[in-house]
């Protein structure tokens, strides 16, 4: 038997771990270049009035995304709405009804090719479902469509939570007489509390960010969200329609709105961390 | 055995999956003694008490087959309801299990589950429980800390307290001193003592020593079968059958 020189494996070993830190680094790079620039643009728009007014006729100055920070607030919060009892409820049968089940599998499958689906499809789907019978652009279009790519996110977050806590709980529990759908809600959930937490903040950050689901859904408008009756407006779309307008002012709101969805998703990234950190803890 | 028997097997056959983990398995459980039920791992004594309160039913591919007879009643029959069942058959784990929850709502638990009860009549009762389980001195300063901050020893007898509050005829306990220390399991040892004036007890143990100090009655099981089964006495001092011998004296196991 030959043996293979020592120093070509010390060269391929370096030259292996150099590549793999240099693409990393890539990775991190453009995180922070994308950060830098979002602050750095963003903080120069950003001012009390950029929260509390709404978005001004270009040419106008001193107009704000209020109505916008409102709009996506709004939506958000009822998409979670719909979309948080759901995930939980499903993500329960995949550990623990369905988890051996042929139908917990599909389920499972299914969530795993929805969290797959372009975003824009789902903002399509929800267009062809309830935009087009009613006519008209609603917010409540908007947040159907933010609430089915909350669900599988959600479902499949919960489903992993709840594995982790060991059988013997659920034994004891059942021990003790305690009827299963209790045992789950009153023990297996608390003892997965903080996860199931993070799995819901996840998926609130997630669709924060959504652009395409609400362009033909909620739409965006630019004044102060009434109701989610009828367009609705959000910070996304903001920054779509002001960042490809010609207006100084309005790009000027573009960014301003940039950093302010980039600011609420990485907080909501760090506290459910936080979160998960912490509930490990005890 | 002159009293009638509080559980009575008769032709009992476990499967897991298609593997059968426990062949014809027949026995009488006294009332208000201590049952050993002693055997090399993966003979078959867990899976064997298990079926007392049906707690395997939670996993779908496990089943029971044959007669368990509690007061004469067969629970593995479907209609049995379980809620009931475990109501009165208690189980205590190999590691203690506390709930996510406080010392005070761990006991209060099971008794919120069967009893419409008020705020004052749980903390009685869960302080009645607690002292039986000879730990109501340690922990009535820190009734309101969560269980999982008590000792290894402590939340075994938290657990053990959590049984007994739901006021139940039979307590299981499957290797209840194994994950715990010494002085601990004396504690635990001496509790079995005083339980079994009011309950009927089944203990797993791969201790023989402790089997010999607090049981009654002994079951011995290789392999999914009761090889022998008598008095603990008996058991250990003249057994009829040449495995007990040799597994209660230590050459194989």
């Amino acid at each position: 038997m030959n043996r293979r020189s020592l120093r070509g494996r010390k060269t391929r070993d370096l030259a292996v771990r150099t590549l793999s830190a240099l693409a990393a680094c890539v990775g991190i790079f453009a995180l922070g270049w994308i950060l830098w620039v979002v602050i750095q643009r963003g903080a120069a728009a950003i001012n009390w009035e950029m929260f509390v007014k709404s978005v001004t006729p270009p040419g106008v100055a001193g107009g704000g995304v209020g109505n916008a920070l409102l709009g996506s607030a709004m939506l958000v919060g009822v998409a979670a709405l719909f979309g948080v009892p759901v995930g939980i409820l499903a993500g329960v049968y995949l550990a623990e009804f369905g988890r051996h089940t042929r139908l917990g599998a599909m389920v499972r499958f299914s969530a795993n090719v929805m969290m797959g689906i372009p975003s824009i499809i789902v903002g399509l789907f929800v267009f062809a479902l309830i935009v087009a019978p009613m006519q008209h652009y609603s917010g409540w279009a908007g947040a159907v469509a933010l609430a089915i790519l909350m669900v599988p996110v959600v479902s499949r977050t919960t489903e992993d939570m709840l594995a982790l806590v060991p059988n013997s709980l659920r034994e004891s529990a059942l021990a003790l007489g305690a009827p299963r759908w209790k045992a789950t809600v009153q023990v297996v959930f608390r003892a997965a509390k903080a996860g199931l937490l993070t799995g819901v903040l996840l998926a609130v950050a997630r669709v924060s960010g959504e652009t395409a689901p609400l362009l033909f859904t909620s739409l965006n408008s630019p004044y102060w969200p009434q109701s989610l009756n009828g367009p609705t407006a959000n910070l996304t779309v903001t920054i779509f329609n002001c960042a490809m307008s010609p207006y100084p002012d309005w790009q000027r709101l573009a960014w301003g709105a940039s950093l302010i969805v980039t600011v609420g998703v990485l907080a909501l990234n760090v506290s459910s961390r936080f979160m998960l950190k912490r509930g490990s803890g005890d | 055995m002159d009293a009638r028997p509080k559980i009575r097997v008769r032709g009992l056959n476990f499967f897991y999956g298609a593997n059968q983990a426990l062949l014809d398995n027949s026995l009488d459980i006294a009332a208000n003694k201590v049952t050993a039920v002693i055997g090399p791992s993966g003979c078959g004594k867990s899976t064997h008490i298990r079926v007392y309160n049906r707690v395997y039913a939670l996993y779908r591919d496990q089943r029971a087959e044959g007669e368990v007879l509690l007061d004469g009643e067969n629970i593995l029959s479907p209609d049995v309801d379980l809620i009931e069942l475990r109501r009165r058959v208690g189980m205590i784990f190999q590691r203690p299990t506390p709930f996510p929850m406080s010392v005070l709502e761990n006991v209060a638990y099971g008794l919120r589950l069967h009893y419409a009860l008020s705020r004052d009549e749980v903390a009685g009762r869960a302080e009645a429980a607690l002292r039986q389980a000879a730990l109501w001195e340690e922990v009535k300063d820190k009734l309101d800390r969560p269980g999982t901050s008590l000792s290894g020893g402590q939340q075994q007898r938290l657990c053990i307290a959590r049984a007994l509050a739901v006021e139940p005829e039979v307590l299981l306990m499957d290797e209840p001193t194994s994950a715990i220390d010494p002085v601990a399991t004396a504690k635990i040892e001496d509790l079995v003592e005083l339980l079994k004036e009011r309950y009927t007890i089944v203990i797993v143990t791969h201790n023989m020593q402790q089997a010999a100090r607090i049981s009654d009655f002994t079951a011995f099981f290789f392999q999914g079968q009761i090889v022998e089964f008598g008095p603990t006495e008996q058991i250990f001092t003249r057994p009829r059958m040449k495995q007990t011998e040799d597994y209660v004296t230590g050459r194989f196991g």
